[in-house]
């Protein structure tokens, strides 16, 4: 292992007490380099990043500065007033706060040091939270919610008083978010607090370090950062492409085809990983894979939907080293060290190296020995996105995404807490909140619009004054108006928002829900249980099950017979492909010196797609029309995740629209574009009728774009989100729901009240940030159409070429625009690649 | 009935008997009895959005302006000479005193000239301040009972509100969901009116016993125009 230590002079060599080096010496053990330098500069005064892989030791060294401070701590003095919390540790998991208390303790008893350690979650119970405020103690692990809700509370400024540390856990993984957002605030309040507190980040390795170097002090100076302390090295991992002879498919996302090969890995192994990206792939991975578990290995599935119950029994079966392999979804993502797990299989593309590597990190947590995993390509697409992963994880390329500004329904969040806590005055406030990296770009115009959507509603129209929540009184503070105020903030902090889901429960078959039913298995989003009709079956929790109905806020279900099931439906590219990957597969796609390295069918695939159309160039567009069963048809190869594309065939329709191409829909995949239409795109193309430099021209990003979006469903999920955040509607809580949906209301009627009367309402803003990041992925879109800009190829064909052949396949899957195109469906679900491919070769 | 299914030019009314009287279901969501020059209309749930921020929420306070100026566009199309608001006209008890005073004014000024009847709703038991109209618990007009809840075990010709009905149809792995008249032919239950008011699904236990089920139809509320679907095909 290698330690790149970038010592600043006048760094003075680390402190270790005494019981420290007694407990490593009667180890054996030495304390790692890395931990001795994070511990040197945080005993400068100094706050830290430690970068790390897994298994580095990376819990123990943020927490050193910690326990060596308290080790020295004289002991209380009789009747010396309690001592606040000494150290914050945040996670993003409540599972990993208890983990981290589990792995503290043995040390902290071994070592005698005199310091508690309490965990604080949602789950904890409510006496013990009260008496966690009254007997504080010395080391805090908690979630970002809980911090929010400490701060919030009038004697935070008491509870802390004795704060020194905050240890930031996982951060790479927490920044990206909006719970990310709502710990920088909090973080800057900390700080307000207590000026000399120090933070320490521990991160898995990421793209841009200076920037979580930056979230982690305050920006004031602007641009201040951290001490960096990064460990680098450890065994290379030992990653394989699923070797097969069997064809691997089209399209898809099943992976059907490696199932038998899976299962031999699982059996040459101890315990194997096996990660998928959505809980549809899990459940149908688990169903197969028990399909021919003719040995009866324990093999468990694990996802976010099902009972927490069933959830902890498979955490518990890891633990103990029982199981020897278990499904999983992004829900075992992060660092929590269960078992001794020694294959890692990832199933689907890893859609990022970044996320690749920090999976396969999963294996073999001793950090010297390497790490295995197998990559198993659902497609032949993601046969070439998974050897650009393999290839980048050894390079060590990394694409976590870069940050993005803080949320504003986070802020307004943010503000009515600090009111909560005590009276405020909006300049410091304001000052306190510029110093958080993620809102340091904040202009005071629009943190004023959010204190006054805070206190009665942002509108234009003033009707509210009277009912404000907070209010300025005559000394210039703002305060709240009435306790009430505080409670309701109580009840509705935090930033995570669910789709709204419905317990599964059994029963018994064609009761509709009408008896009594028995236990809960999980619970599944409503959307998806809107389209089932009774009858339907669903793969859920490993079994098949019947739809019975739906009553109030359960979802009957009853032992679905028969083998098949109708699977949820794929979610969707929940992960899009990361720009750096996509950058790799086209560049694989125009390199045949690299199709060496595939196997022999995508490689053969490729050549006969050079041979019929043409191979697109690393940064070129390539743009195909050709006719089809009496339709014309235009493919596209950006290659810049579903989201983008979803988003460009959105744009691309209606300027098809404009230009009398008589579009009829489309479909997008992470890696391309199909749109079909009645007039020959081809033809027009060539009478210049339709430019293609017009069609793709940047400026559809504007207008056309804001046209769209505002009456799309996407827009409304958002705002609901942010409806949500920023407290202009509550929570739903459990047992509310019998009130009634007649007298709930909806975010959906607020948005459309808001859009036709307040259009450039501060919350309709902030929506409309939050989508063109998300789910439009706009700003790729618009990086993509300035990178192609004169680069397009426009290849006119007579019949659909091969690299074609998967996007057609989408085409029945997939819902299409517009409501005309239902006969399309029942076409296209017709084909199958074998035939679409034998055309191609035609002629 | 029939089970129509949703046709592409919806009409904008559809004529229903009920209690042998005859009314039509105005895809705007009212009820106008042209015998009788009476429009019904139900859960204006007038100042929603100020009644939340009284309590801390701070809705648009757009929904009283909205609804008000739908309200007016069916008045000036059937102009009735009487009206009958079906109960949870505002959303609380201090909407109508509190309600600014250029809402109260274009308000009264559609009451004016006609007979309008207030019905007592459970958001607003009493009658609303400082508007004119006859305020009543419920009203018996040639065989029809007008009140807000719908009462089990009432006789043949009761219009009520109160529960919001909405109706689902799945199409094609597609379902869509509107405000609805539901209907047997003996009882009405109206859909609700104000701009800020949620919907409950017809087949929802709060029904339960209100209706014949092989008689009930959902008269579904279009964009342009309503759509009459037979109670067996709503999910």
């Amino acid at each position: 292992m290698e330690h790149r230590t970038r010592l600043i002079d006048g760094i003075a060599a680390p402190y270790l007490p005494t019981p420290f080096s007694a407990w490593f010496a009667t180890r054996g053990w030495q304390p790692r380099a890395h931990q001795l330098e994070l511990l040197a500069r945080t005993q400068a005064g100094r706050s830290a990043l430690l970068i790390a892989p897994t298994g580095a030791g990376k819990t123990l060294a943020g927490f050193l500065p910690a326990l060596t401070d308290l080790a020295d701590r004289p002991k209380p003095r009789p009747g010396e007033a309690r001592r606040g919390v000494h150290t914050l540790y945040i996670s993003p998991l409540k599972a990993l706060a208890v983990d981290i208390q589990r792995n503290l303790a043995m040390p902290v008893a071994e070592m005698g040091l005199p310091v508690t350690i309490e965990t604080r979650t949602g789950d904890t119970p409510s006496h013990k939270r009260q008496r966690q405020k009254y007997a504080p103690p010395d080391i805090l692990l908690t979630t970002p919610e809980q911090l929010a809700l400490l701060i919030a509370s009038p004697d935070a400024d008491c509870f802390f008083s004795d704060l020194r540390f905050v240890v930031l856990d996982e951060l790479h993984s927490l920044v990206i978010s909006k719970r990310g957002h709502l710990l920088s605030l909090g973080l800057a309040r900390l700080r307000a607090l207590r000026p000399a507190l120090q933070a320490i980040g521990l991160s898995a390795t990421v793209a841009e370090p200076e920037a979580l170097r930056r979230w982690l002090v305050p920006q004031n100076p602007p641009g201040a950062m951290a001490d960096i302390v990064t460990v680098t090295g450890g065994a290379k991992p030992d990653i394989t492409i699923l070797e097969t002879e069997d064809r691997v498919p089209w399209a898809g996302h099943s992976a059907r085809y490696a199932i038998p090969k899976v299962y031999e890995a699982i059996r040459a192994h101890r315990t194997t990983l096996l990660f998928v990206n959505t809980r549809s792939q899990a459940e149908l991975l688990f169903r197969e894979l028990w399909r021919i578990n003719d040995d009866n290995l324990p093999i468990a599935l694990h996802h976010g939907s099902l009972d927490v119950g069933q959830r902890r029994k498979v955490e518990k079966a890891m633990e103990t080293n029982s199981l020897r392999a278990i499904v999983a979804t992004s829900t075992l993502d992060l660092g929590i060290d269960w078992g001794d797990v020694d294959l890692v299989v990832h199933v689907g593309a890893p859609k990022g190296a970044s996320r690749l590597a920090q999976r396969i990190g999963r294996s073999n947590h001793r950090m010297d020995e390497p790490s295995r995993a197998i990559l198993v390509p659902a497609n032949r697409f993601e046969v070439m996105e998974c050897r650009a992963a393999l290839e980048a994880n050894y390079l060590g390329a990394q694409d976590t995404p870069p940050l993005v500004d803080g949320a504003l329904d986070v802020l307004a969040q943010h503000v009515l807490g600090a009111a909560c806590a005590t009276p405020f005055d909006a300049d410091q406030l304001y000052g306190e909140i510029v110093s958080a990296a993620p809102y340091a770009g904040l202009d005071r115009e629009t943190f004023d619009r959010i204190v006054d959507f805070v206190a009665t509603g942002g509108y234009a129209l003033k009707s509210y004054e009277r009912y404000a929540r907070i209010r300025k009184t005559r000394d210039g503070m703002w305060r709240v108006s009435n306790p009430r105020i505080a409670q309701q903030y109580r009840l509705n902090v935090g930033t995570i928002v669910e789709a709204p889901m419905l317990n599964i429960r059994m029963t018994r078959r064609g009761r509709g829900g009408a008896s009594r039913g028995g236990p809960v298995l999980g619970k599944v989003e409503e959307y998806f249980l809107e389209t089932l009709s009774p009858g339907d079956t669903f793969l859920f929790s490993g079994r098949v099950l019947r739809f019975e109905g739906i009553r109030e806020n359960e979802c009957y279900v009853s032992t679905g017979t028969g083998e098949d099931a109708m699977v949820p439906s794929y979610a969707g590219g929940k992960f899009p492909l990361s720009t750096y990957l996509a950058s790799e597969v086209r560049a694989m796609l125009a390199d045949p010196k690299r199709w060496k390295r595939l196997p022999p069918q995508v490689a053969e695939w490729l050549a006969l797609q050079r041979d019929k159309s043409v191979l697109p160039r690393r940064e070129d567009l390539l743009v195909e029309t050709f006719p089809r069963s009496s339709r014309h048809y235009m493919v596209l190869y950006p290659f810049e995740g579903r989201l983008a594309h979803q988003t460009l065939g959105m744009l691309l329709t209606r300027r098809l629209e404009r230009a009398g191409a008589h579009p009829l829909g489309f479909v997008a995949s992470d890696y391309a574009i199909a749109v079909w239409s009645l007039n020959d795109m081809s033809a027009m193309l060539k009478d210049g009728r339709l430019s293609l430099a017009a069609l793709f021209d940047e400026d559809m990003l504007g207008d056309d774009l804001e046209a769209w979006i505002a009456d799309s469903w996407l827009l409304k999920r958002t705002f609901r989100n942010c409806a949500l955040i920023s407290g202009l509607v509550e929570k739903r809580h459990p047992g509310q729901e019998k009130s009634g949906r007649q007298v709930t209301v909806s975010a959906d009627l607020i948005y459309d009240v808001l859009r036709a009367h307040e259009p450039d309402h501060i919350l309709l803003q902030a929506t409309w940030a939050d989508a063109a990041l998300g789910l439009l992925d706009v700003r790729r879109l618009g990086e993509m159409l300035s990178r192609v800009h004169g680069r397009i190829v426009h290849k006119s064909l007579e019949r659909i070429s091969p690299l074609a052949v998967p996007i057609m396949l989408e085409i029945g899957k997939e819902a299409v625009a517009g409501d005309a195109n239902e006969a399309l469906l029942g076409e296209a679900s017709k084909l199958s690649g074998e035939e679409l491919m034998q055309e191609a070769m035609e002629g | 009935m029939n089970s129509l299914a949703p046709a592409t030019d919806a009409s904008p009314a559809l004529t229903i008997e009920l209690a042998r009287q005859s009314a039509m279901c105005d895809w705007r969501g009212v009820l106008f009895f042209a015998d009788l020059d009476l429009l019904v209309v139900s859960d204006l749930h007038l100042e929603k959005g100020a009644a939340f921020a009284r309590r801390g929420r701070m809705l648009p306070p757009y929904d009283t302006a909205a609804t008000l100026k739908r309200l007016g566009g069916v008045i000036a199309d059937y102009d009735p000479g009487i009206v009958i608001s079906l109960g949870d006209s505002f959303h609380d008890h201090d909407g109508a005193a509190e309600m600014p005073e250029p809402f109260r004014e274009e308000l009264a000024g559609l009451m004016a000239k006609r007979d309008w009847h207030w019905i007592a709703g459970n958001h607003d038991p009493a009658p609303p301040a400082d508007l004119p109209g006859h305020a009543s618990q419920e009203i018996a007009i040639d065989g029809l009972t007008f009140r807000h809840e719908p009462a089990r075990g009432a006789a043949p010709g009761e219009i009520a509100g109160h529960l919001h009905p909405a109706a689902r149809v799945v199409r094609r792995g597609r379902a869509v969901r509107r405000a609805c008249f539901a209907c047997d032919g003996s009882r009405l239950v109206m859909p609700a009116f104000g701009s800020l008011t949620g919907t409950l699904n017809v087949l929802d236990r709060a029904f339960a016993g209100l209706f014949a089920r092989e008689r009930l139809t959902a008269y579904m509320l279009g964009r342009k125009g309503i759509y009459a679907i037979a109670g067996s095909m709503l999910r």
